[in-house]
């Protein structure tokens, strides 16, 4: 990690670093932004009223989260966009989630599998981005550490009581881990735009926390009598707006209201 | 107990109500006033929960990320409220899970305005502003009802229902503010929620069998008829800020009582949702059953996990 | 396993300074749980500074058929009370 370092302030200026900044921004907040809405698709359908209120506040603080990086970004653009915007006009390609937040709630195994391996790697990140030579993310990261944190031990706790809980729960979570697992790695891939940043000083390097990242999530695993899964190979493509086909689907969904009424306020 | 000793007890009981004095749990009290307390606290965490659902359709639709957080952050209220009051009616020695059970097999009842469809977003404006509306009007004098918990759990859920109101309202303003489309989308919504609103507030009083006795444990305060009457004088000039029109030709303002006349409510319909025959009965059971189906293994595997945990613990301290 | 999900009641101090008060109950499997939903349940709007959690059966409760012999006899204790004690006007403050 490198020492924190004030940002150039000519460094804006220069417009392929602003377009680099922006496509950064974009692959962290998208996945707030899917993530939270398929969260949010499980309000009033939770295995009790306890974890149905936790879980919606895990979507209500990505929500929190996404609309200030988002609100930043339009800040950076400058061109008048706001958040809602680039929450919803944007056309399925241009989006940068990666492909394991997009994956459905097939069981609450599933749910708690992909929350699980998003907020470890979440809380790794935003303790990271306190380095960050840009203000404003270190801000947001700041704020956002603390709620990271806590997801990560809501859905730990629940990885290891679904693993360890009856054998049921143990196949269900097992599988669960296993079909989510070939998404892991794509959190840690690192293309143009987050080179640049980087290299800049703005955004962390997350490739040297991989293994770290392997090794706290495999603890959990074991702790929870879960097998780790081999995959020979990692699924990827999401960040490069290669999506999965339920992406469509979710922006259908999330985009109905401004296509179909376009220039409307709400 | 002989028979004089309970009518002994009754009076003091009856007396201490009268008398604004709480009863709390352990407190003797007839098993009648139990009853009614479980059948009517339950039936209000059945409606907070089962109200989660038509809104709940339009979190993953709505139109802004602002009017996202807002809904979900209502809908989650909805939970809670659930929560708070299925608490409440534990004290009086039913469990949570029969009380679900009584929902999932349709032995209770929960509010019947929730077996409508939500249609547009500017349904998600019309259950604020008008359902939330009317409940409110029901709720805020539960907040000094005899039983204890009732009462407690009213007065939290009373200060977190304050922001659904006027979330809903804004989305009609904002609706009413935008262009014909939209206007149009919000008078539609009216149209549809005005009616079941009005019966939501329950059956005339001519034909409603627990007034009285409810009355007396301050179960209820106001009569149906009266809760209407005073929903339709605060709702109507309401409507017109927003420019709206009340889909009903025989509402006019009557200045010799001091509230608006309206036309005739249809009962029959109402009736028939309250039987089980609404549109989206059927689905917001089974959307209920469902989840607790579902989640049986959940709730087993957290079950089975405190077990074993336990025990891991007791082995630790030999 | 059809037994029943524990009752926690749920206890919160909303600032430092001032006593837990009880805030109300939820049901949870573990303790860990009965804190986690606690914090989801009841502090969703910067309620609490703390929690505590105590399973609902761990708690003896007075019964109201002994509330006579409890607490009426110190309704009576009036020298308890510092209103008790007549003292002249002229000495302000004790």
């Amino acid at each position: 990690m490198k020492p924190i370092r004030e940002l150039n302030p000519q460094f804006l200026e220069s417009k392929e670093n602003k377009q680099h900044l922006i496509d950064y921004l974009l692959g962290v907040a998208d996945n707030y932004l899917i993530l939270a809405q398929r969260l949010g698709e499980l309000c009033g359908h939770g295995p009790n009223l306890e974890p149905d209120i936790a879980i919606t506040n895990i979507s209500l603080d990505l929500l929190g989260q996404v609309r200030s990086f988002y609100q930043y970004i339009s800040q950076i653009k400058g061109d008048g966009s706001t958040e809602d915007d680039i929450a919803f006009l944007r056309k399925e390609r241009e989006y940068r989630s990666v492909l394991l937040v997009q994956q459905p709630n097939t069981d609450f195994a599933y749910v708690i599998a992909r929350q699980f391996f998003f907020d470890v790697f979440n809380k790794m990140f935003l303790n990271a981005l306190q380095q960050s030579a840009d203000e404003t993310l270190r801000a947001l990261a700041f704020k956002g550490i603390k709620e990271a944190s806590y997801h990560e031990r809501f859905s730990g706790d629940w990885l290891k009581r679904l693993g360890d809980g009856t054998e049921e729960s143990h196949d269900k979570a097992q599988k669960a881990v296993n079909d989510l697992w070939v998404f892991t790695d794509e959190l840690f891939q690192v293309n143009e735009s987050d080179s640049a940043m980087i290299d800049a000083g703005v955004a962390p390097d997350m490739l040297q926390l991989r293994e770290y990242y392997y090794e706290k999530v495999e603890n959990l695993l074991t702790e929870a009598t879960l097998e780790v899964p081999e995959v020979p190979y990692f699924q990827k493509g999401g960040k490069n707006g290669l999506h999965s086909e339920y992406m469509g689907y979710i922006l259908a969904e999330m985009q109905y209201m401004q296509r179909t009424y376009p220039n409307s306020k709400w | 107990m002989s028979e004089a000793e309970i009518k002994s007890l009754e009076a003091q009981f009856e007396a201490k109500i009268a008398n604004d004095e709480k009863i709390e749990p352990k407190d003797w009290m007839p098993e009648k006033y139990r009853k009614t307390h479980i059948r009517q606290i339950s039936q209000h965490a059945h409606s907070e929960i089962v109200g989660m659902l038509p809104e709940g359709n339009w979190i993953t639709r709505a139109p802004s990320l602002r009017r996202k957080a807002a809904l979900l952050a209502k809908v989650q209220d909805e939970a809670g409220h659930g929560l708070y009051l299925y608490s409440a009616c534990e004290t009086l020695g039913i469990s949570r899970e029969e009380l679900y059970n009584q929902l999932h097999t349709g032995a209770a009842k929960y509010s019947s305005i929730f077996n409508y469809p939500t249609l547009t977003w500017a349904d998600m404006g019309a259950i604020g502003w008008l359902v939330d509306g009317a409940a409110i009007i029901n709720q805020v004098p539960l907040c000094s009802t005899s039983y204890g918990p009732y009462a407690r759990a009213m007065v939290r859920v009373c200060k977190e229902e304050s922001f659904h109101q006027r979330q809903g309202y804004e989305i009609m303003l904002s609706l009413c503010n935008g262009t014909e489309e939209q206007k149009q989308m919000a008078q539609d919504a009216l149209n549809r929620w005005w009616w079941p609103s009005l019966m939501m507030l329950g059956p005339e009083d001519k034909d409603s069998v627990h007034t009285e006795q409810s009355m007396k444990w301050k179960l209820k305060r106001k009569t149906n008829d009266e809760l209407r009457q005073q929903f339709i004088d605060q709702t109507v000039p309401q409507a017109d800020i927003l420019g709206l029109t009340i889909p009903d030709p025989e509402l006019k303002w009557n200045e010799e009582k001091g509230g608006y006349d309206f036309g005739p409510i249809d009962w029959d319909e109402f009736w028939q949702v309250v039987k089980g025959h609404g549109p989206m009965n059927k689905k917001r059971l089974d959307d209920r059953r469902n989840a607790w189906e579902k989640g049986k293994w959940v709730r087993d595997a957290a079950m089975a996990y405190a077990q074993k945990q336990n025990e891991r613990k007791n082995k630790q301290a030999i | 396993m059809s037994k029943e999900i524990p009752l926690w009641e749920v206890f919160i101090r909303s600032k430092n300074g001032l006593e837990h008060r009880h805030c109300g109950s939820l049901h949870a499997e573990d303790a860990e749980m009965a804190l986690n939903n606690a914090r989801d349940v009841y502090t969703r709007r910067n309620e609490g500074v703390s929690i505590w959690v105590v399973e609902s059966k761990h708690i003896t409760a007075s019964n109201p058929q002994d509330s006579g012999e409890l607490f009426e006899p110190a309704a009576d204790k009036v020298y308890r009370h510092p209103t008790f004690y007549e003292l002249p006007d002229e000495l302000k403050h004790m």
